[in-house]
């Protein structure tokens, strides 16, 4: 994965297959202090101590398909490389909370990617998560919360076309109005 | 240049939603369901996804819901798209690439035929 916001993407689906219902994510760009940010809070199942102390390692997994799961560690060992840290907290029934942090100029650091799609993806594919959203750059924030919409909406689907144009757009005006020109 | 989203576009989106509905009576709810696991993901389902949505949009269609799910089990086939159109039997594509989710759209979600070369179970 070559795109932050694919592995934003992969950290929400552990949040939704821990069975959360509200599911929030952070991405901050502090340009002054040269740091870039991704948190995703959740409130499923969460971890015992047992667990959280092997999740980075890649041979584990609480999936029981298949055996390996390597979405975590690869994100680790990304952000290591780049100055900076991934963090899990998490207990048993009170949910899960992963920060991940990059130096945001290191030439190894990933791009962002399209946290648009990234969002749509998660918004639209789990319409039973209450999704919060918070893109900030420097002081400028974009919030987006999907509850006023979908209580609007009163059971119209949001894979509705109308409805789609109106998520996306909110989104791609909200996160270009505060975006940096430039990625590094 | 931010353009303000209302609840009142909210609203007149609901009214025609509604209006589109009641003229379609019952047509067979039509189900779209796209593998986002870890190994998905890697190989693309986010883009495969985007697609998808961005082909209803486009066409307006209505009725088709579009859902997300955890990994699969077809490792090696992905990204995988499943489609379910009533109540006949789920349809599993495999290696489905953002070209591959629009010719599924238009041959066998509006069309109702099945695009059997990227079929992996049926």
């Amino acid at each position: 994965m070559r795109e932050l916001a694919l592995h934003l993407l992969d950290i929400a689906e552990n949040s939704i297959s821990a069975g959360s219902k509200n599911i929030r994510i952070e991405v901050i760009e502090d340009i002054q202090n040269d740091r870039l940010k991704m948190v995703v809070q959740d409130d499923g199942k969460g971890m015992d101590a047992e667990t959280l102390a092997t999740i980075t390692d890649p041979f584990v997994t609480s999936r029981t398909t298949r055996k390996v799961g390597l979405g975590i560690p690869l994100l680790k060992a990304a952000a290591e490389a780049c100055n900076g840290s991934l963090k899990i907290e998490s207990a048993s029934g009170k949910g899960t909370r992963v920060e991940v942090e990059f130096q945001r100029s290191h030439i190894d650091r990933m791009p962002l990617g399209d946290l648009v799609n990234t969002m749509m993806t998660l918004i639209i594919g789990s319409p039973e998560v209450h999704w919060r959203f918070k893109y900030q750059v420097n002081t400028e924030t974009f919030e987006f919360d999907d509850e006023p919409i979908k209580e609007h909406l009163e059971g119209v689907p949001l894979s509705e076309p109308a409805v789609l144009s109106f998520i996306r757009e909110y989104l791609e005006d909200g996160i270009a109005g505060i975006k940096p020109a430039a990625e590094y | 240049m931010n353009k303000v989203k209302s609840i009142e576009d909210l609203k007149r989106i609901r009214e025609e939603a509604l209006k589109k509905r009641d003229a379609k009576t019952l047509s067979g709810q039509k189900q779209i369901i796209v593998g986002m696991g870890t190994v998905g993901i890697a190989a693309g389902a986010r883009d495969t996804l985007k697609a998808i949505l961005n082909f209803i949009e486009n066409e307006k269609l209505s009725d088709i819901v579009v859902r997300q799910t955890g990994n699969i089990g077809w490792d090696s086939h992905e990204p995988i798209v499943q489609v379910i159109i009533g109540e006949v039997e789920k349809v599993t594509y495999g290696k489905v690439t953002p070209e591959i989710a629009v010719k599924i759209l238009k041959e066998h979600v509006v069309g109702g035929k099945i695009v059997k070369e990227y079929v992996i179970e049926a």
